[in-house]
């Protein structure tokens, strides 16, 4: 059995607050991806720290490598120079090991497979019991609200209900480490608040680190502690911005005035680029 | 399902209206032949009244193969050599054995070339060559060469069904494989899933509804190998043989109704892989998703 396989058999001791430590460190990091009309650079010089804990939105607007930085860090892309660490290791070891859980724009749930079976896909592929993924699909399909949904299929729920249905796939590794790629950016306004609620529910539940993808200003202030303004051409960090919000935060603090200086510090830190032209 | 039976009914009724018209003026003119060497004289109501009842018409009409099909079919015992049914179940037996182990070894082909590059560069080109050769060339080199080594009956007719019927299978299955989402791709590689588990729990079915879509087509090429099979060798048996006989002693009602049941049977087992591949898809949750 793998070191992950064991690290859910033995619950891990749920301190109210973890000693905090460093979960991901970027140093120079930097992307290019070859073409025909020359090179992009998709990520330039990327230095970022992020301690567990931590509710880290990346912001930017569209090509300014936001996703690609989470593809880094997810293994899915190989940066092509510079040093990151994911929890002390490399990133493919962060993968091995099965540290993160990676939660797509879409929900990327197999269309062949009920909720239940989809949820247990990645705990069937670590070699869990039924019985160890029965107990972790019950505990999470019920904390994203779909206790009642285990024999649907992902096309007998709505875009909101997959996209929840993948989250708690995502958590049921109990991973550290929360990985976000817009993963609200397809739901209507309603359902996307709603969703803003119940993941920073789930986040202060479960103590994750969760590193969050948007280009919604006003979703990265209600979710995070930290909030990473990026600038395309070439994809760089402009400005990381801790938020001086408290980390439990409702949906009428969008009212306050703190909630609006922060807001308008984001923007003008983004309009200051010349960011979107 | 009124408007679908009704289109098949008229559909039927058309193609019936032409036989006869076609069986009427092709017995018709050899009728008027025959008379005509005989310095016999003729006229239209006799050789239009004589068409449809020619002892061995160029064209037998519906009724004459009709006829054909029901003292062959009915009024035999299924284990007489003259029953029909007697012989389609010797063909079904090849048809059957060459399609099971020719879609085996054409989703094994593509599972090797999805999965190995050299494979795909030296096996592609002959999986394609060997469906250029004409199948009624190379059809009695391997009934003959089997016989050679004292292989006969049903295993050389099986091996030709399934030379015809892995190909479908392999085309279909090497992009069916090769059809899972990209996404899906990415989520198993977030899982460091290995290339077991990704072609167990992603690449397998995402194939599947190409393999069903090539088994309808292997199966009907598969009963066409057995019958090609049944032709060149002298086969005592099968709807081949039957064909062969026909055309023989010029009995053109034995070769239609042979070819009806031939056509029927055909249909039968395509219908046949069309259920399972309903249940498969109500098993998978309902949904025609490819």
């Amino acid at each position: 059995m793998t070191v992950a396989a064991q690290q859910i058999i033995t619950p891990k001791p749920e301190l109210a607050v973890k000693p905090e430590r460093e979960m991901i460190s970027i140093e120079d990091l930097s992307l290019i991806f070859p073409s025909k009309d020359g090179d992009v650079h998709a990520l330039s010089n990327i230095n970022l720290s992020i301690k567990s804990g931590d509710f880290v939105s990346f912001i930017g607007p569209s090509g300014c490598g936001k996703t690609t930085l989470l593809r880094v860090i997810a293994d899915l892309e190989k940066a092509t120079s510079g040093n990151l660490k994911v929890n002390g290791t490399d990133a493919q070891d962060a993968r091995l090991n099965r540290l993160y859980g990676y939660v797509f724009q879409a929900p990327a749930l197999l269309p062949w497979r009920n909720i239940q079976q989809n949820c247990a896909l990645p705990m069937e592929i670590l070699g869990l019991s039924p019985a160890q993924q029965n107990k972790q699909i019950d505990k999470y399909l019920k904390m994203v609200g779909l206790q009642d949904f285990h024999k649907k299929f992902p096309w007998q729920l709505s875009g909101g209900m997959q996209q929840r249905a993948s989250i708690a796939r995502a958590l049921c590794l109990t991973p550290d480490l929360l990985l976000m790629d817009e993963p609200f950016g397809a739901l209507d306004e309603i359902t996307r608040d709603h969703m803003n609620i119940e993941l920073l529910r789930i986040w202060s539940e479960t103590q994750k680190t969760v590193v969050f993808v948007t280009h919604s200003i006003d979703e990265a202030v209600l979710l995070s502690t930290h909030i990473v303004v990026m600038s395309p051409r070439p994809g760089r960090i402009i400005k990381v911005i801790e938020s001086p919000l408290p980390r439990l935060k409702n949906l009428a603090l969008r009212d306050a005035p703190a909630f609006h200086a922060l807001a308008s510090e984001i923007r003008t830190a983004l309009a200051h680029e010349h960011a979107i032209d | 399902m009124k408007q679908k039976l009704f289109s098949l009914v008229s559909l039927l009724v058309i193609v019936i209206a032409i036989w006869y018209l076609a069986a009427l003026l092709m017995n018709g003119n050899q009728l008027i032949n025959n008379l005509e060497r005989k310095n016999q004289q003729w006229t239209y109501s006799q050789v239009i009244a004589g068409a449809y009842d020619v002892k061995r018409p160029m064209l037998p009409a519906p009724h004459q193969v009709g006829q054909e099909l029901i003292k062959s079919i009915i009024d035999k015992p299924v284990t007489s050599k003259r029953s029909l049914i007697y012989h389609a179940q010797i063909t079904l037996n090849s048809t059957l054995l060459g399609f099971v182990f020719g879609s085996l070894l054409g989703i094994l082909i593509a599972v090797g070339i999805v999965h190995n590059k050299t494979l795909e560069s030296s096996l592609m080109p002959w999986v394609i060559a060997s469906q250029t050769i004409p199948i009624l060339a190379i059809a009695p080199m391997i009934v003959v060469v089997l016989g050679a080594v004292n292989i006969t009956g049903v295993i050389p007719k099986a091996i030709i069904s399934m030379y015809l019927s892995f190909f479908p299978a392999t085309i279909a299955m090497v992009k069916g494989l090769r059809s899972s989402d990209k996404l899906h791709e990415e989520l198993m590689h977030t899982y460091s899933a290995t290339a077991k588990d990704i072609f167990w729990k992603l690449r397998w079915y995402s194939a599947q509804p190409y393999l069903f879509a090539s088994l309808k087509v292997a199966i009907a090429a598969a009963l066409v190998g057995a019958i090609v099979a049944e032709l060149p060798t002298g086969a005592q048996g099968g709807l081949g043989a039957r064909l062969l006989s026909g055309s023989y002693y010029g009995q053109t009602e034995q070769i239609w109704s042979a070819l009806i049941v031939a056509a029927t049977l055909g249909s039968i087992l395509v219908w046949l892989v069309g259920i399972a591949e309903k249940v498969l898809l109500r098993r998978r949750g309902g949904l025609d998703h490819a």
